[in-house]
């Protein structure tokens, strides 16, 4: 069983934190939770929302049904109203005097001003609503004083909570606790943690919606984890800066979106010649040029595949939900060390600003096999950074730690000591060292995951955020009785091939699901197996795609297809 | 007998044109490294791409050759991590000024302890001899055959105007000075500049080695370097008389005085600590 609410209104009327409260509220009872922001390139005014989804089961996906909106201005029951399902409410305040269906108009400023709090009417709209779904005013009075002084949230007024759950009577029943201990987070809070359970010390960046808030995070706590979080003067500086950092030494990440990534595009070859482990993270939003800031799409796979001139070793990785961004991202530096390359996270907006309950997340530091040397039993001044080895990895030392051993990266084609050379045999040689690398990497790739029914004929391929999504759609599709098997993938490039060779000679139908409007993940399959698709889901308007859309989109493909 | 001592730091084969004035501030760099007695394990050279940008190649230090005009991102972030490193930048007029202008403006805003060395010839030389951010108005070049038609930079003014610390000219042909500036600019604590003249006999007939020794002369004691006016004034002298020297040298507070959690064990040398992490961790419940 689960509810869904929408909070309207326009920008700079408190709906962030009035989210930000609700959704701690319905954790703390218990409730799964899946939150989705929905707002526009400015700072006030426009039509910002979100819709927070709960229940007893975990959410993987924004709806389209609500349950109930409480709309802070008319624009918003203009907007929304008509997704309101059978038996919902609008709740507004009865001063924008609005009369209608399902409309809920009660006197929520009236009571704030009553309690001196004129500010605190969303806080009586969240006592309203929470009334609503018949949560007991004892454990939520409790939950409330827990809020209270907590950094990252202004705490509700309880008082005015109070006069809000006096307004109604309980019309829902409740969902049953999940019973399990959960973390709440979204999708940028868990690259960070990740990194930083990574050892990561080094963040550079320049601000980019909807990248910046990895930075945000890491900048608020950099004092107690001891990381230089560095605003650059643009990406360029950023990935050089993080390129730098990772020579002289630490663990180093940049961020950014497809703008950003597009500035940092020379110096992602530079990487991959000077053989400094690097994570870049590219939180995609949708293109080309500025594009839609602060919406969502899946459009650069293809470019951070290809990203930069030359051919070098890279590994791309679509991060899939919090859980997996968290895991991905120290992956990332562990991989990023041992095959000393360039490692590309692809996340999105939605991923990076929808906020949903996971299971603990885990506690495991990693610096990775970091194939740092300390030269031992080498000759002063014999150490080669470039030396040609069988598997194309040359060990690090860090510049300044070795006594008399000292290094020299390049990135114009070097010899084994990093001097430069034009010669056709060294050049050839430091390429196809550079490049057996890809065999181990190939042995590190994670399969797809794989979704569903084992035995359907309709097989569905999909990558990154869809994961969520795609998990409630091939749910519904099942139920609906029609059986699908569905692959999601997280490693991208290089191709893991493995799912692929075994489930697509047996699909007859084969449907890429992506959020974007060329099927890159489609083109990419074909590209690597010979196999193409026999049908698509595209949306690429800015906005997830959620599960019923998918469903829908599946069911037309395979119709038309038979 | 005096004692000979053996330079510790070593210089390699080159690939410059013979009687380029590269030639001179490599010579001086060893000096200025050897003078102050650093260990090359502990010493980084970064460059950028051009010809002056190869110097971490021709001696026995660490060197990073990166990008095109990104010398100074790598170099400022190395130093951050790794406070043990001597981290000098040696590049060229179109890598600093031009490719890299904006990571200037922004290095010197930042302010960390690394010196900056720009061999500047007033001209591209790897790419055969175009403008360079410095080059004179009105120079002839192949791509500017009516004259370079744009105002030329003075880094040096634009340094002090941005509030760097040291800002300093050398030339190549005078090496005591240069030796004795670089080791001032590296012993400085914060961001320092020295500007470097040199002819490049290939590209730039004009600012030849007889042009620039006919019009520099060695600042004296007259010249107060901690006068930002005096400094700016000096720094506005071009044409008949140029002034070599130690402009303006005032010690401001580095990056890293803003960041006290940065103290103490260089980042380098960190290990996680699992508590700050769980800590974080449990926020999230």
């Amino acid at each position: 069983m689960d509810y869904n609410l929408l909070l309207g209104g326009a920008a700079g009327q408190g709906m962030e934190t009035l989210t930000v409260q609700l959704e701690a509220v319905l954790k703390r009872v218990g409730f799964h939770v899946h939150t989705t922001h929905d707002y526009m390139s400015r700072i006030r005014g426009g039509h910002n929302f979100s819709q927070i989804r709960f229940g007893d089961l975990p959410l993987w996906a924004p709806s389209s049904d609500l349950t109930g909106v409480l709309a802070l201005n008319p624009e918003t029951v203009l907007i929304h109203q008509s997704r309101v399902c059978p038996g919902g409410f609008v709740l507004v305040d009865e001063g924008l005097g609005l009369t209608g269906p399902d409309l809920l108009a009660l006197p929520l400023a009236r009571m704030a001003k009553g309690l001196g709090e004129p500010q605190a009417i969303g806080s009586v709209a969240l006592g309203v609503m929470l009334r609503l779904f018949g949560i007991g005013w004892e454990p939520l009075e409790a939950i409330l004083n827990g809020l209270q002084g907590k950094k990252d949230l202004r705490s509700p007024n309880v008082e005015a909570v109070r006069a809000g759950f006096g307004l109604v009577e309980p019309r829902y029943d409740p969902p049953s606790p999940a019973g399990e201990a959960l973390h709440m987070l979204n999708g940028s809070h868990a690259v960070a943690l990740g990194a930083l359970a990574a050892d990561m010390r080094f963040y550079a960046a320049y601000p980019m919606t909807p990248s910046t808030a990895v930075m945000t995070y890491l900048a608020e706590h950099m004092v107690e984890t001891g990381v230089v979080v560095e605003q650059a003067e643009d990406e360029i500086a950023a990935i050089n800066m993080a390129i730098g950092a990772s020579f002289a030494g630490v663990r180093a990440m940049t961020g950014t979106s497809g703008g950003g990534f597009c500035l940092m595009v020379e110096a992602l070859g530079l990487s991959g010649i000077l053989e400094v482990p690097l994570v870049v993270l590219n939180v995609q939003r949708p293109g080309p040029a500025t594009g839609l800031p602060t919406r969502t799409e899946q459009a650069d796979l293809r470019f951070a595949i290809h990203a930069g001139q030359g051919e070098f070793p890279r590994m791309v990785i679509a991060l899939r939900d919090v859980a997996d961004a968290y895991r991905q991202t120290q992956r990332a530096f562990d991989l990023a060390d041992r095959y000393q390359i360039p490692v590309i996270l692809l996340s999105d907006q939605y991923l990076a600003d929808t906020r949903r309950t996971v299971p603990i997340l885990p506690l495991r530091i990693t610096r990775g096999p970091r194939f740092i040397s300390d030269a031992s039993g080498l000759e002063p001044f014999s150490y080669r950074r470039y030396v040609i080895t069988e598997d194309g990895i040359s060990p690090r030392i860090i510049p300044g730690q070795v006594p008399d051993q000292i290094q020299c990266v390049d990135s114009d084609e070097h010899d084994e000591w990093g001097h430069i050379v034009e010669s056709s045999v060294q050049r050839v040689a430091m390429a196809d060292k550079r490049s057996r690398k890809l065999a181990g990497i190939r042995g590190e790739l994670e399969e797809p995951l794989f979704l569903g029914d084992p035995e359907a004929e309709t097989l569905l391929l999909a990558w990154g955020s869809l994961a969520g999504p795609m998990r409630e759609a091939v749910s519904l599709l099942v139920d609906q009785g029609l059986p699908v098997g569905a692959l999601i993938f997280g490693d991208l490039w290089p191709l893991p091939t493995g799912e692929l060779e075994k489930r697509l000679p047996r699909a007859l139908h084969r449907i890429h699901v992506e959020q974007n409007g060329t099927g890159q993940l489609a083109s990419l399959i074909r590209e690597v197996t010979g196999v193409s698709m026999t049908g698509s889901v595209l949306k690429y308007d800015g906005r997830q795609l959620t599960p019923v859309e998918i469903v829908a989109g599946v069911r037309k493909a395979v119709t038309s297809h038979a | 007998m005096p004692e000979v001592r053996e330079p510790r730091f070593k210089l390699g084969e080159t690939a410059w044109c013979p009687g380029c004035g590269d030639f001179g501030i490599l010579e001086s760099l060893r000096a200025a490294l050897d003078e102050l007695e650093l260990e090359p394990h502990r010493v980084l050279v970064v460059g950028g791409i051009g010809q002056a940008a190869k110097t971490p190649q021709y001696i026995n230090a660490n060197g990073f050759c990166g990008l095109h005009g990104r010398a100074l991102p790598p170099a400022v972030a190395a130093k951050m991590v790794n406070p043990a490193l001597t981290v000098i930048v040696n590049t060229g007029d179109g890598d600093s000024y031009g490719e890299g202008g904006n990571h200037f403006l922004h290095t010197i805003r930042r302010n960390v302890d690394i010196a900056h060395f720009v061999h500047d010839n007033q001209i591209y030389g790897l790419t055969k001899g175009q403008a360079s951010p410095t080059t004179a108005t009105g120079q002839v070049t192949h791509v500017q055959p009516s004259g370079s038609p744009s105002l030329p930079m003075n880094p040096l003014m634009l340094a002090l105007a941005m509030g760097a610390g040291f800002v300093a000219r050398g030339f190549s042909g005078d090496r005591d000075l240069l030796t004795h500036l670089m080791i001032e600019a590296i012993r400085f604590r914060g961001y320092a500049l020295v500007d470097i003249l040199q002819p490049c006999l290939s590209f730039n007939k004009i600012n030849t080695f007889a042009w620039y020794k006919k019009r520099v002369y060695r600042l004296d004691e007259t010249h107060d370097p901690s006068d930002l006016s005096g400094a700016l004034s000096k720094a506005q002298e071009w044409g008949e008389r140029i002034p070599l020297g130690i402009l303006y040298r005032r010690e401001k507070p580095l990056w890293s005085d803003h960041l006290p959690h940065l103290a103490g064990v260089p980042l380098v040398d960190r290990q996680p600590d699992p508590a700050v992490l769980q800590a974080l961790l449990d926020d999230l419940t």
